[in-house]
């Protein structure tokens, strides 16, 4: 792969153009006021556009494009981020004229298409969690968890419980959830899990009081592991006064299986762009719908869809994905995602380190490699490059000094998986035989190993 | 293996505190660089600020983390080191050198309730 960085700004010359459009006799200078109404949007001088060719357009993007790396591109066991594969039949509907041409300003009666995608998702998504109803507004995951906590809040004031200022979170968490409780003005307490990874119930109990809004809850949580004492968690925090929100960040391998509503859950988000097949990376455009049972329905906003609500064209990508699937393959998803995960996992125990040995759900830790000659979790995933594979997540979670998160999901064949399985227990040879190598690892790169720390403290953020 | 001054008092969050009459220097362990990898950012409390022990009056970030500092003892900051605004690293470089606040204890006896060097090398494991 050849290194491209190029701006398009550094290929342009100028007079160079990709059209050619006959002369207006008579016409003077094109004008560069366009008709506004206000003039303050009157341009005063010609934008500061590159000239380029066609082919200079084309061969830029398309060098640039090579110099990525996606789920199109290749293995992509980014755990904790679902990096399923995204059917192109989704594109397919969500690129059709009725649907790009809408406009949020358009009067109702001539958007009832889209209103029914809404209400197709709303019933879909509540079939598939258990909650009674979904607003779409919130256009992420974290967005959503913020949505979710401010409906927690209201359900309490309008209670007159004014004292519930405190939420609960596990150590295990994902960052985003202490961080949405404080943006909410909450409180964090945090509940310690036990040796074996899931939530230690007897340290949750004196946590419990009046002052406690509730518990927010990844399961299965961020090392893989489906939360077994969920139910008891769940009448421990109701008795207590408090609500459970449930982080829909792994909901992959539950799909069709087990039910956050059942569990006893009363918030939830979705990350539609993880679970349901949607496009992420770098930056989104992502979907957190938030799902509320019975009693939280009434301080969802009204009416629970409109013009505005979320990303339109992300819903509508999921929904596509659901009816694909059906009811019946939901189900499949998560089952072979779980399959996928344990499968890597018990394949690759002998050269590395697996701190929680028992089945996991969609994804697992490895704990660095069982000999590892010097060798970090960092020149493992480095050494995964050369190889064509996108690295894992990697020194997440904090439990473990040199996580190795890895989630297959279910769009792999056993021939990836098997390939990935061959590639990973090679470097564990190299690590005996040539550490050296993969301290310098990737080889085969256009980027080796940027500067970070560098580029963190004194970071340039404007071109030069 | 990381390195613990003799003579520091130390929380078991890898706060280390030097103790001048009644201000307390604090600042994080070896340990706790080591662990936090390239420091990139400090995060310290204002002047005049009143801390409680145990609560956390600051963070350090790193490429690889971020980390909540917690305070060992109360009191009110008199001082802090501003030199780590630019430069974060003189924490990697010399933990025991690079205090980052100082405190003017209003409890002293707090001080009993940290650990010594000996102790903190059995957390710091």
């Amino acid at each position: 792969m050849k290194y491209y960085d190029k701006l398009i700004f550094e290929l342009s010359k100028p007079g160079r153009t990709g059209y050619s459009l006959p002369e207006i006799p008579g016409q003077a200078q094109p004008s560069f006021r366009p008709k506004s109404r206000n003039p303050i949007l009157w341009r005063e001088a010609p934008l500061d556009l590159p000239e380029v060719s066609e082919v200079d357009v084309v061969r830029h993007y398309t060098n640039l494009s090579q110099m990525n790396f996606g789920v199109d591109t290749g293995f992509y066991p980014l755990g904790s981020c679902t990096m399923k594969y995204n059917p192109k039949i989704n594109e397919e509907i969500a690129n059709m004229p009725a649907f790009t041409g809408l406009h949020p300003l358009q009067p109702e009666e001539t958007v009832k298409g889209a209103l029914e995608v809404y209400a197709g998702m709303d019933k879909a998504l509540a079939a598939i969690t258990g909650m009674k109803h979904f607003t779409f507004l919130p256009c992420a995951g974290a967005h959503g968890e913020l949505t979710g906590l401010m409906l927690m809040r209201e359900y309490h004031m309008s209670r007159g419980d004014l004292a519930r200022t405190k939420v609960i979170v596990p150590d295990s968490a994902h960052g985003t959830n202490p961080a949405s409780a404080a943006v909410c003005g909450l409180d964090i307490v945090v509940v310690k899990s036990r040796e074996d990874g899931l939530v230690d119930v007897e340290a949750l109990k004196p946590l419990l009081g009046p002052d406690i809004a509730g518990i927010m809850m990844t399961n299965p949580n961020t090392l893989g592991l489906f939360e077994r004492d969920i139910k008891e968690i769940a009448q421990l925090v109701h008795d207590c006064g408090g609500l459970l929100y449930y982080d829909g960040a792994n909901m992959n391998p539950l799909l069709g299986v087990v039910r956050p509503g059942d569990m006893g859950f009363d918030i939830m988000h979705l990350n539609l762009h993880k679970t349901f097949s949607t496009p992420h990376g770098g930056g989104g455009p992502g979907s957190g719908p938030v799902g509320v049972s019975d009693k939280v329905v009434p301080f969802l906003h009204i009416p629970h869809v409109s013009g505005f609500h979320g990303n339109f064209g992300i819903i509508l990508r999921a929904y596509a994905y659901i009816l694909m699937l059906g009811r019946e393959h939901v189900r499949m998803a998560g089952k072979l995602a779980t399959l996928g995960a344990n499968y890597i996992k018990e394949s690759l125990k002998d050269c590395y380190k697996l701190p929680i040995p028992t089945v996991c759900k969609h994804e697992f830790v490895f704990d660095g490699l069982l000999e590892d000659n010097g060798v970090t979790t960092l020149d493992v995933a480095k050494r995964l490059l050369d190889y064509g594979f996108h690295a894992p997540t990697i020194y997440f979670p904090l439990l473990f000094h040199q996580a190795i998160m890895i989630e297959p999901t279910e769009t792999e064949s056993l021939e990836t998986l098997d390939a990935f399985i061959a590639v990973m227990r090679k470097i564990a040879e190299e690590a005996k035989s040539d550490p050296e190598m993969l301290h310098a690892a990737p080889h085969n790169t256009p980027i080796g190993r940027p500067d970070e720390t560098t580029a963190a403290r004194q970071p340039v953020l404007k071109y030069e | 293996m990381s390195k613990i001054a003799e003579g520091l008092l130390y929380s078991e969050s890898h706060e280390w505190v030097k103790v001048d009459g009644n201000v307390a220097i604090v600042g994080v362990s070896d340990f706790a660089q080591a662990e936090m990898g390239d420091i990139t950012y400090v995060d310290m409390p204002d002047l005049d600020d009143e801390l409680s022990a145990g609560d956390d009056f600051g963070a350090l970030e790193s490429v690889k983390t971020s980390s909540e500092l917690i305070a060992p003892v109360s009191g009110k900051v008199i001082a802090r080191n501003d030199e780590l605004e630019d430069k974060p690293e003189l924490i990697n470089e010399d933990a025991y050198a690079a205090w980052i606040i100082k405190v003017e204890m209003s409890d002293t006896s707090e001080l009993d309730t940290l650990l010594n060097a000996a102790a903190y090398a059995e957390v710091a494991k």
